[in-house]
């Protein structure tokens, strides 16, 4: 089992090509034959934010390897694979999240909208009111519920006047799912919720924003099941309006929510296709041996 | 065989009561199946042997050793004639103290005095047959705790319970020490301050705006009449430490941003420790460069533009002593900064935060109470700094808020007060005690106040 593993990875190396781009120069269209080593269509038909040949580095250190991918509007795309296999390394690609951690380095093109993220002209700022994302561990701030809500709202000035701010935090925690139970405590800490409240409230806070696309890594994994099951109908939701890409570590939860499951193993996207076909009829042996749980 | 060598001799005992408890423990262990089947441990069991052995002969040597001064004196008061026990307390203890002295220097056959000698040779007797029987009764009293312990070493005795029971009682004391020690502390001050208020009332003293400490020698003396008003001290403290503040704490809690979100870790590593030197640079040093160099060149810039600077200002002093107390701002705040979760930073970028609205917005609000404790431990220090006021602000006692005139502070004036040739027990003397037990409870009230904003303010985070 295990020398086979080796072999299939060693193998896997050789396939993918690794080698740096430079942006200016490189084209979508020869692009796709370079990404011929992910089994399945990276692309979506109605493309959100497009993702290609992106390597990124932690130092010296690579940890994403040439990985295309695209996240279609009003789709859920889930990202599994073994633990440091790069979701977390990619989505925060995908709002510039690494840009806060001096080491790491982003090569490739990502783009939202057509537009390119890692341009000059885009404002990382504004780039995440746009694309909002919503971490593993609840992270609320440790102000009022309300505050909590209020902070990008305020933040980037959506509120003229105080109803108007109040108008965004209730439609945003209404949206959330959580109104019904804080409404009567709004001015109470945030952090006084319980975990999946917490998380609830980390999701309102992103969508108070009005961003296009909502990343979520590892959304529901410090919850309990009911609360659990409760994100995940928020997120089938949540996906009328927004773009989602959520990394999970349970198989069900990508079955339950996500439209399309992208395969993870070693930075290299292994697998991509519709997520019914991945847990039915996975294509590459990793995808299967993961997804069947004999390792990761 | 002195006091310290018996100490050795106990923690020898406790040592070996360890050994052998922990040897005892396994032996008796083996009749029923190895050190498996004992209720704790091994080494629990030596540490119960230990503690009988230790804990009872130390308690017995503390009390012998405060114990046995009085006990002596009272046996000796029988030698001396009866003149003697018509003395006060302080004069007994000084005759003690000669005997003592005449007893230890071998030279009693030289004395004169017959009642002397005799008293002095009673009390080498005495002090002979009180370590004999001390180190002889302290001695059997750690062997007993020894076998006390050996005879407890059995399967169910669970000493690992007793320790930790013991271990609690231990902490408990300790913090019990610090605890009556502060309020030992307070007490004594607070006496000596009613005393103090027995000649100038507590009004006159809290409200009084004059301050002259003098009290008359003969009662006809010219200017005799001194005036305590501590009015005009606690505003130059004040004024001093604000003047300091001012400096320090947004340049502290500036550095403090700097250096925790901003700088290179290798900046850190170099900057962070060249900052602490502030505070480990002595006091004296920071007073005469207040007094060479700073003051005269805000008296010489002062002059330029046409203000009447005294040559020993306030604002010499405030400025030096906030550049002293910059590291105390600094240093914790970058501290509970760089403490702040990383959760907090990403939650912060990911809504599209800049990294100064994240750091007003989330990582103040969250390290606050730090904040407010390094800001605290500043101001104390500022209220509490003299060497740098007596150099550089003077000794007059002067009512302003004008920060270019001369002042003077608490702590100064305490000095000057009790290094003066004085009766212990005149108002001039006492006085400092009042001033002591002023500024401890403004500095209390500071704390209290501090307390409330940061329980009020802060934002707590998991
Ligand atoms: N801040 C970082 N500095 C250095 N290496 C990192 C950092 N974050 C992640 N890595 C490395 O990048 C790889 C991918 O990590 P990550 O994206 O967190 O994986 P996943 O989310 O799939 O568990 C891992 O090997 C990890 O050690
Ligand atoms: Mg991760």
């Amino acid at each position: 089992m295990v020398e086979t593993d080796i072999n299939m990875r060693t193998e896997l190396m050789e396939s993918t090509q690794v080698q740096s781009v430079d942006r200016s120069d490189t084209k979508v269209a020869d692009m796709k034959q370079q990404v011929n080593a992910t089994i399945g269509e990276p692309f979506a038909k109605d493309p959100k934010m497009q993702a290609r040949q992106v390597n990124v580095y932690y130092g010296n250190k690579q940890a994403i390897f040439n990985v295309s991918l695209d996240l279609g509007k009003n789709e859920v795309v889930a990202l599994i694979g073994p633990s440091g296999c790069g979701k977390s390394t990619f989505l925060r690609c995908m709002n510039r999240m690494n840009d806060t951690i001096p080491i790491c380095r982003v090569e490739g093109n990502i783009t939202l909208d057509s537009e390119d993220i890692y341009a000059d002209a885009m404002d990382p700022v504004l780039l995440r009111a746009r694309v909002g994302m919503v971490f593993q561990k609840p992270n609320p701030f440790p102000k009022s519920i309300y505050d909590n809500v209020a902070y990008g709202a305020r933040l980037h000035g959506l509120a003229f006047n105080k109803a108007e701010l109040d108008e965004i935090v209730i439609t945003s925690l209404q949206k959330a799912g959580l109104f019904d139970e804080v409404k009567d405590r709004l001015h109470e800490p945030g952090t006084g919720l319980s975990g999946g409240q917490q998380q609830r409230l980390c999701i309102a806070r992103t969508i108070a924003v009005s961003p296009e696309v909502i990343l979520m890594d590892e959304p529901a994994s410090a919850l309990d099941p009911i609360a659990t099951a409760i994100i995940e109908e928020l997120i089938d939701e949540l996906r009328q309006n927004y773009t989602i890409a959520i990394v999970t570590h349970s198989m069900q939860q990508a079955a339950r929510v996500s439209q399309r499951t992208a395969y993870f193993h070693l930075g290299k996207l292994v697998e991509i296709g519709e997520t019914n076909q991945i847990f039915t009829n996975p294509k590459h042996e990793l995808t299967e041996n993961y997804i069947t749980g004999r390792f990761g | 065989m002195n006091a310290t060598t018996l100490l050795v001799v106990i923690i020898g005992l406790t040592v070996f009561g360890y050994v052998i408890g922990r040897m005892r423990s396994i032996k008796v262990s083996q009749g029923t199946g190895g050190p498996s089947s004992l209720h704790s441990l091994p080494k629990y069991y030596g540490y119960m042997v230990a503690l009988w052995c230790g804990i009872p002969a130390l308690i017995l040597l503390v009390l012998w050793l405060v114990l046995e001064p009085g006990i002596l004196r009272s046996l000796l008061l029988d030698e001396l004639p009866t003149t003697m026990s018509t003395l006060s307390e302080n004069e007994l203890s000084l005759v003690m103290n000669d005997l003592q002295l005449l007893a230890d220097s071998g030279r009693i056959d030289a004395e004169t005095d017959p009642h002397k000698k005799a008293a002095a040779i009673k009390l080498l007797e005495l002090n002979s047959t009180s370590e004999l029987m001390r180190n002889v009764l302290i001695f059997l009293v750690a062997l007993n705790g020894i076998i006390w312990g050996l005879a407890n070493v059995k399967i169910d005795m669970r000493a690992r319970v007793f320790v930790e029971r013991i271990i609690r009682y231990l902490l408990i004391l300790c913090s019990l020490v610090a605890i009556l020690t502060t309020i030992g502390i307070v007490l004594s001050v607070l006496f000596e301050s009613i005393r103090f208020f027995k000649s100038v009332p507590i009004t006159d003293f809290i409200f009084g705006t004059e301050w002259s400490p003098q009290t008359a020698i003969r009662a006809d003396q010219v200017g005799s009449s001194g005036a305590f008003g501590a009015i005009p001290l606690f505003a130059g403290t004040l004024l001093i430490s604000a003047i300091a503040l001012i400096i320090a704490v947004p340049t502290g809690l500036m550095s403090a941003i700097y250096l925790s979100e901003y700088a290179s870790r290798r900046f850190r590593a170099v900057a962070k420790p060249l900052l602490e030197i502030l505070a480990g640079i002595p006091t004296v040093v920071y007073g005469f460069f207040a007094a060479l160099t700073v003051a005269p060149f805000i008296r010489k810039f002062g002059e330029s533009i046409g203000l009447n600077v005294a040559s020993e200002s306030a604002l010499a002093a405030g400025v030096v002593m906030g550049i002293m107390i910059i590291p105390f701002v600094s240093s914790l705040s970058d501290d509970v900064i760089s403490a702040v979760p990383k959760a907090m930073r990403d939650g912060a970028y990911g809504m599209g935060a800049t990294q100064s609205e994240t750091i007003r917005q989330v990582l103040i609000p969250a390290a606050l109470p730090g904040i407010v404790g390094g800001i605290l431990l500043a101001a104390s220090r500022a209220i509490g700094e003299t060497m740098i006021v007596v150099m550089a602000a003077g000794l007059a006692a002067n009512l302003t808020v004008n920060p270019l005139q001369a002042v003077t502070t608490v702590t100064v004036q305490i000095v000057t007060l009790l290094t003066g040739d004085q009766e212990f027990d005149s108002p001039k003397t006492l006085a400092a005690f009042a001033l002591g037990l002023m500024l401890f409870v403004t500095t209390l009230v500071l704390n209290v106040i501090a307390l409330h904003i940061v329980r009020k303010y802060r934002e707590q985070y998991e």
